[in-house]
């Protein structure tokens, strides 16, 4: 929020309230990080999807030479990462719209919802990789990002 | 030195007018990311395997083309007020806050109009 930060020889020394290495991690605080995380993540994996639909608006050479490098190691990882970002962030958001409804506010839901988020996220990141896997390596020709070979 | 707060010296000067703008730009988009971004999901789901050719037809098909545009859309919108609340949040110094504002306003416009571009193109380009 807005602060004067201009005048600092003015400032006076006043106590600062408990910030976060005071606490003990509880799930909810560390939720919520994570959804920050998550959210810059796939900011910058934004970048990946443009770059997708860029290499197929040019053409079939640059769209397979783009798509090959989403096959390999390193490429697999960081769009499996961008799944579980992408689920993750997706089922937080749902949560704050639970809160924002002024619902699961007591420490029993605020907990239930906040496993709910990871457990959740976890499960629907296994099912869609899952659903991926029979075409993993039964084409070589590149179609999307995660076509090739194993 | 005054003991008034903040608060106190801009009070009953009206509101800036804008102060839910940003709360609720950012819901509404979140939304719509929830459809969209599901919908993401299974088109790549779907395309897995796929051929170049079978890629472009797709592509092309306003019942994707469309949903994809406004995917784009809402998320470059919602990237860019969720990166500044990033920025206001761990970055105190004035002047890099501001270019690091501006840049995010790029970075989300920039992004946004290369896939927007590439959708047009995969649709209109023949």
């Amino acid at each position: 929020m807005a602060e004067a930060s201009s005048n600092s020889s003015s400032q006076t020394e006043r106590p600062l309230s408990p910030h976060l290495q005071i606490y003990r991690p509880l799930i909810n605080m560390v939720m919520s990080i994570v959804h920050r995380l998550t959210g810059i993540a796939l900011y910058f994996g934004a970048l990946g999807l443009a770059w997708w639909l860029f290499a197929a608006a040019h053409g079939p050479d640059y769209f397979a030479y783009v798509t090959s490098l989403f096959a390999t190691w390193p490429g697999k990882l960081i769009l499996f990462g961008y799944t579980w970002a992408l689920m993750h962030h997706m089922f937080g958001g749902i949560r704050h719209f639970i809160w924002d409804f002024g619902h699961g506010y007591d420490l029993k839901a605020v907990d239930i919802l906040s496993w709910g988020t990871l457990v959740l996220s976890v499960l629907a990141t296994g099912l869609i990789w899952f659903l991926l896997c029979p075409a993993i390596g039964s084409n070589g020709s590149a179609g999307s990002p995660l076509s090739g070979g194993i | 030195m005054t003991m008034r707060t903040p608060l106190k010296s801009v009070r009953h000067l009206g509101s800036a007018k804008e102060g839910a703008d940003h709360f609720w730009l950012q819901r509404i988009t979140a939304l719509a990311n929830v459809f969209l971004g599901l919908f993401l999901v299974w088109l790549v789901v779907r395309l897995v395997g796929a051929d170049y050719v079978e890629v472009k037809r797709l592509l092309a098909n306003p019942l994707i083309a469309l949903p994809l545009l406004l995917l784009v859309l809402s998320s470059a919108l919602h990237m860019r007020v969720g990166m500044q609340v990033v920025i206001e949040d761990y970055i105190h110094t004035e002047g890099l806050k501001l270019l690091l504002l501006i840049v995010n306003t790029f970075f989300a416009i920039g992004v946004g109009a290369v896939a927007v571009f590439s959708i047009l193109k995969l649709s209109f380009g023949g």
